[in-house]
């Protein structure tokens, strides 16, 4: 159809490609260097595989009936890992959604919390003084105006400092996104916005989620830039982040990151994907497994050898196991529970209520 | 001591607490540069800067999910929301998020921050401008309701939010904001939550109300005194926490009560008022209490808000039946 006007701001008619310092099969891409060393490069390989271990472990108590629901980060390691890389845990605010553990672990926030909260206590929500995370997120997006706060209190009390906030495809639909990319904008924020696509939110693929092609496109619609990012390649995922938490850090403002990744897993433990994942198209993703990839970079390296490989298996397993035994050791929730944290005292009707239904 | 309007008693609390307190930052939309639709913050970003007085994006759920942020950050945020039915753009973030911050991290975070928010009838307004709509968050556990009715009690009962650990929505009344003028302390003072206001002592019914409802009541009880009815009338405050207490003893008193506000009647917090009487004053009460409330509808439009707010008139006639009711 033939307009008035030729429009000059036009949806991309091809994606971009999105950067990558690892190819899939572990060699580094021409002229490309990495920003990590061997010895941060195992760290953060040693996080992911902390991550997967705790999700089998989890899954498999889950099915236990020893815990309840809670969403795997299965194929999602290095986009988690390598942005968690680029924060100082000492300065730098994490913001989650329900898929980061292992960045949540590297921030100090303990692991035996985490498990407890599930298997369903209400301490699991405990957040130990300094340390610097918000809990899970349940409401899709809700967390984003959250982070966006932290990071404009930051700059406005003149602390060094980002706030990242992860989140999905498909939160980023959600009205608080794009409130808070606004607001982000507008007030200059601090602020990281760490989108892990993984194709999937529960069973509605990606491109129902939007028409446009780059979810990192939008961005320079709230005055920011956006990246795009091979989600599976810790160190390229590394190097953007590192660059948002620069250019936050010298009072640039935010930045939009799109991870491009794959949810080898299920939504979560109570999801069936065998209902609407296409086999052939996980197979192709399973062959990018970011955890393989980084291994054989390893490997070409030199630093990945046997004796490396069964030392830094060795450490997760203990670490893992470290982790539960925390976690077996808290006595069960009291009753009492429910009336407590509501207020920070409690009202007339809360006492009221209390002493009639615990009779003490 | 000096005579202020409500809207000045509110500017003198917030310019009081800035001063005090480096970390109270206030946000909203228009509140900066114009000094609020209703000059409510007029000349504080001219006095504190425009890092402590902030105009913001046109945008509710942010502007509190935002001043959440700030909080956690180490600020204690008074973001204003224009009127109270666009506190239903932010909805979500108020009762999903602002009202579980300490719940949900088991007591090691929380949330200091008052939203504040005028509503209130019979000012002529387009939609959702008047609506009033303090029931439904005082179903959101976790927040507490602060209503002033009177200039001192706004000052003192702002200071006191501002300073509380907890989320606070302090709803201003419209009408109240240059037509409500009494004596307010210049300087600091606090009035504490969950204490009810005893404006009139009387001893033929006891009249329970809050807020924009306050001036009509006392209207009644005025005109009901000129009929030989003596009426004792108390002002809630605050609906959460409640003084039950207060109000128990208030209707112990006379035996007989009329709840009066300017929400729709059905769940409004009327009912819960009521409910409380019922459980704890019952062998008190002579007749039924009576509830004096708007329809169950939505807040009209101006042509014939008149009829929809609750007035004098209609409170007299509930009076009158609770004391024929022998």
């Amino acid at each position: 159809m033939t307009t008035f006007f030729e429009p000059q701001f036009k949806p991309a008619t091809c994606a971009v490609e999105p950067i990558q310092i690892l190819q899939t099969d572990g060699s580094l891409v021409d002229g490309a260097r990495p920003g990590l060393s061997h010895e941060q490069t195992l760290e953060g390989l040693r996080y992911m595989k902390i991550g997967r271990a705790m999700d089998e472990r989890c899954w498999s108590m889950q099915r236990q009936g020893k815990l309840g629901t809670f969403a795997p980060i299965v194929g999602q390691e290095a986009a988690i890992m390598g942005s968690a890389m680029a924060l100082d845990p000492a300065r730098d605010w994490l913001v989650p959604q329900y898929r980061e553990l292992p960045a949540q672990l590297r921030h100090g926030h303990p692991g035996e919390r985490i498990v407890i909260y599930r298997q369903g206590h209400p301490a699991g929500g405990v957040i130990p003084d300094g340390v610097k995370v918000l809990p899970f997120q349940v409401s899709l997006a809700a967390q984003l105006p959250h982070a966006v706060g932290l990071a404009w209190g930051m700059k406005l009390q003149e602390q060094p400092g980002v706030a990242i906030v992860y989140f999905g495809d498909g939160a980023s639909s959600e009205g608080d996104f794009h409130e808070s990319c606004n607001l982000a904008g507008a007030v200059g924020a601090p602020v990281i916005f760490f989108l892990q696509n993984n194709q999937w939110a529960i069973s509605t693929p990606r491109a129902t989620q939007s028409a446009t092609v780059d979810l990192a496109s939008r961005a320079p619609g709230y005055g920011f830039p956006g990246v795009s990012v091979d989600g599976n390649d810790l160190l390229a995922v590394y190097q953007v982040t590192a660059d948002a938490v620069a250019r936050g850090l010298a009072g640039e403002g935010p930045t939009l990151i799109e991870a491009h990744t794959y949810r080898l897993w299920a939504h979560t433990t109570a999801d069936d994907p065998t209902r609407y994942v296409d086999p052939a198209e996980k197979a192709q993703w399973e062959a990018r497994d970011p955890i393989d990839r980084i291994e054989r970079y390893l490997e070409n390296e030199g630093v990945w050898t046997p004796e490396t490989a069964k030392k830094t298996n060795q450490d997760v397993e203990e670490y893992v196991e470290d982790i539960f035994a925390k976690a077996a050791a808290f006595p069960p929730p009291e009753p009492d529970e429910i009336y407590s944290h509501i207020y920070h005292g409690p009202t007339p009707a809360l006492a009221r209520q209390r002493r009639w239904h615990l009779a003490d | 001591m000096a005579e202020m309007t409500m809207i000045e008693a509110i500017g003198s609390a917030l310019r009081l607490e800035m001063e005090r307190d480096d970390r109270v930052i206030l946000l909203g939309e228009d509140i900066g540069q114009l000094g609020g639709v209703f000059r409510a913050t007029d000349g504080l970003r001219q006095y504190f800067g425009p890092n402590r007085v902030i105009d913001t994006p046109l945008a509710e759920s942010v502007i509190i999910g935002s001043a959440m942020g700030l909080a956690l950050s180490g600020l204690v945020p008074v973001p204003e929301i224009q009127f109270l039915g666009f506190t239903q753009n932010a909805f979500h973030q108020i009762c999903q998020q602002l009202a579980r911050v300490r719940f949900r991290s088991h007591g090691t975070q929380s949330a200091q921050i008052t939203i504040r928010t005028p509503f209130g009838g019979n000012v002529r307004t387009p939609e959702f401008h008047s609506d009033s709509m303090e029931a439904q968050f005082a179903h959101t556990t976790g927040i507490k309701i602060v209503m002033p009715s009177s200039a001192k009690d706004a000052k003192g009962l702002l200071l006191e939010s501002i300073r509380d650990p907890d989320p606070v929505i302090f709803f201003e009344p419209l009408r109240g904001y240059r037509l409500v003028s009494d004596e307010v302390p210049e300087g600091d003072y606090t009035i504490p939550f969950g204490k009810l206001r005893t404006i009139r002592e009387g001893d033929d019914v006891t009249l329970v109300t809050w807020s924009a409802s306050v001036p009509v009541v006392e209207d009644a009880a005025q005109r009901l005194a000129e009929q030989g009815i003596s009426c004792h009338v108390v002002d809630l405050r605050t609906l959460v926490p409640l003084d039950e207490e207060g109000l128990v003893s208030a209707v112990e008193r006379t035996g007989r009560c009329v709840v009066v506000h300017e929400a729709p009647a059905t769940a409004g917090f009327g009912a819960e008022v009521i409910s409380l009487l019922q459980e704890q004053a019952f062998y008190s009460l002579e007749a039924p209490v009576k509830r004096v409330a708007a329809p169950d509808g939505p807040y009209p439009q101006p042509g014939v808000e008149q009829f929809f707010v609750p007035n004098s008139e209609l409170v007299m006639r509930a009076v009158k039946e609770t004391l024929e009711d022998r």
